[in-house]
C-alpha cells in the first residue's frame, strides 16, 4: 500500500448550488439532513432496476450534481413512500425523486408513449394505472 | 335498522375494471347499516398527489370533489361532512390534498381563486375516510355480529401495498405494523396469514410500460404469501389487484414454477361472510377466479 494519501477534492461551482436549491424548493425537503445511512435504499422495492441507489441520488443532490437528472432511478421510483417511513432524518425521498422528474418533464420530455400500446391493452389496463403513469412520466 | 347516509367516492376504476369492488362495497356497507350515497357530480381525483410544491393545479380535482361533499351535506342527502373512499389511490389523493389545503394558506387561496365559478367556497372541513376506518370506528364486534357465514378455514394473506399506509400521517394504520386488515379478517372468521412483503409495492403504474418488472415483483410478493401458507390474498387497491391478479398470466410466463393464487377485495369477503349472494359479492369478476377455492372450502 502506498504511503501517499489520495485526496479527493471537490470544487463546487455556483451552478451546483443553484441546482440543489431548485430541487429543495420543488421538493420541500431539507436534503442536507441526509447522513447516508442507506435505510431508504434498503427498503426500496425497485433497486434491482435502478442505476443509482436512492441514497446515492440524495447524495448527488446534496452536492448539486445535475447528473442526478440523467439517472434511471428517478423514473423507476414508484413513489410508494417506503423510503419516507424509513428515513431517520425525516426526509421524504419520494418528494425529491418527484422534483427531479419534474425538472426533466417540464422541458417537454415524455418517458412513456402510450401510442405503443394496443387498443386491447389500453382497454384492459385499469384507469388508475394509465392516469398515474401519465401524471408521473409524461410532460 | 337505522341507516347512516354517507357520501361515497367510487373513483374511475371502481366503475370500470374493478366493478366487483364497487358492487361488493355498496352491498356489504348496506348490510352494516351504512348507505353509501354516490357523490353527485364526482370527478377523477387525478390518482396521485401533487408532490411538487409549486403544483397547485393538480389539487383542484381532488378538492372539487370535497366541495361536492359539502354541497351534498348542505342539501341533506348525506348526514355528515365526510366522504368514504375505497380505492387506496383515491383515498390517498383526496386526503393529502385536503391536508395541504388546510396547512398551506397560499395554496388554498390560489385554489379558491381557480374555483370561483362554484356555488360555495370549500371550507376545508370535509373528513376523508377509508371504509376500513369507518368499520374500525364502528367496532369490529359490530362487523362480527353481522357474520352469518364465517370464512372458516380460509387462509387469507392481507396485502396493504403502499398508499393505504403511507406516507406517515396519511395512511389508515401504523405504517410499520398495521393490523386493520388482520382485525377485519378475524372478525369475519378467516384465518390470517402474515407475510413479510405485505407492505412492499407491487410496481404500481409501471404495469403500463414495464410489465416484465411488475411480473417479477408480483412473483416475489405472491410466492412469499404462498410460502407463508396463504390460499388467497386480499387487497383494497384496484391497481394492486390488477398487478397481483391479472398480471399472473405474465408471472407464469416468466416464472414457470409459479402457481396461481386468487386476489380479492376485502369487501367481497365481507359480503360473502354476511351471507350475500353472488350478485353482491361479484366474485365472478376477479382474475384469477376465486370461486373454485371457495367451493372447495364449502363457502359458496
Amino acid at each position: 500500500m502506498s504511503s501517499e494519501k489520495q485526496e479527493l477534492v471537490l470544487h463546487p461551482s455556483p451552478l451546483n448550488q443553484v441546482f440543489k436549491d431548485r430541487v429543495k424548493e420543488l421538493s420541500g425537503e431539507k436534503v442536507e439532513l441526509c447522513f447516508q445511512c442507506g435505510a431508504c435504499s434498503s427498503g426500496c422495492p425497485m433497486t434491482q432496476e435502478m442505476d443509482y441507489l436512492p441514497s446515492k441520488v440524495i447524495r448527488m443532490v446534496q452536492l448539486g450534481l445535475e447528473e442526478a437528472l440523467d439517472s434511471k432511478t428517478i423514473w423507476v421510483c414508484t413513489t410508494c413512500f417506503n423510503c419516507e417511513v424509513r428515513c431517520p432524518r425525516g426526509i421524504d425521498v419520494a418528494n425529491v425523486m418527484e422534483a427531479l422528474r419534474q425538472l426533466v418533464l417540464r422541458k417537454k420530455y415524455d418517458r412513456v408513449n402510450l401510442d405503443l400500446l394496443s387498443d386491447e391493452q389500453l382497454r384492459e389496463l385499469p384507469q388508475v394505472a394509465i392516469i398515474s403513469c401519465l401524471r408521473k412520466l409524461t410532460a | 335498522m337505522l341507516m347512516m347516509n354517507v357520501a361515497y367516492y367510487p373513483g374511475c376504476t371502481l366503475k370500470t375494471t374493478a366493478k366487483e369492488f364497487d358492487i361488493s362495497t355498496k352491498a356489504s356497507a348496506k348490510a352494516l347499516g351504512i348507505n353509501l350515497v354516490e357523490l353527485p357530480r364526482w370527478n377523477c381525483c387525478g390518482t396521485v398527489h401533487a408532490l411538487a410544491k409549486d403544483d397547485v393545479m393538480h389539487h383542484l380535482a381532488p378538492l372539487r370533489n370535497l366541495l361536492r361533499v359539502e354541497e351534498a351535506q348542505q342539501s341533506g342527502i348525506v348526514d355528515d361532512k365526510k366522504v368514504v373512499a375505497l380505492c387506496a389511490m383515491c383515498y390517498n389523493t383526496l386526503k393529502r390534498s385536503n391536508q395541504a389545503y388546510n396547512a398551506d394558506s397560499d395554496m388554498a387561496g390560489k385554489v379558491r381563486e381557480s374555483m370561483n365559478n362554484e356555488a360555495i367556497v370549500y371550507s376545508g372541513q370535509v373528513e376523508v375516510e377509508h371504509l376500513l376506518e369507518t368499520l374500525r370506528t364502528q367496532g369490529w364486534d359490530k362487523v362480527q355480529a353481522h357474520v352469518t357465514k364465517p370464512l372458516k378455514g380460509l387462509k387469507v394473506a392481507p396485502y396493504y401495498g403502499c398508499l393505504l399506509l403511507r406516507p406517515r400521517g396519511v395512511g389508515v394504520d401504523n405504517a410499520d405494523n398495521p393490523r386493520i386488515f388482520e382485525d377485519l379478517l378475524k372478525a369475519i372468521g378467516a384465518e390470517v396469514v402474515d407475510f413479510g412483503y405485505k407492505q412492499k409495492c407491487c410496481g404500481s403504474y409501471n404495469t403500463v410500460h414495464m410489465v416484465d418488472v411488475v411480473a417479477d415483483l408480483s412473483n416475489r410478493i405472491l410466492k412469499q404469501a404462498q410460502e407463508a401458507g396463504a390460499e388467497m390474498v386480499v387487497t383494497a387497491c384496484p391497481l394492486c389487484e390488477y398487478n397481483l391478479g391479472n398480471r399472473q398470466t405474465e408471472v407464469v410466463k416468466k416464472h414457470p414454477k409459479f402457481n396461481g393464487i386468487p386476489i380479492v377485495y376485502f369487501t367481497q369477503l365481507m359480503a360473502l361472510a354476511f351471507g350475500l349472494g353472488e350478485d353482491e359479492t361479484a366474485l365472478g369478476l376477479n382474475k384469477p377466479d376465486p370461486r373454485p377455492l371457495l367451493r372447495e372450502k364449502g363457502l359458496i
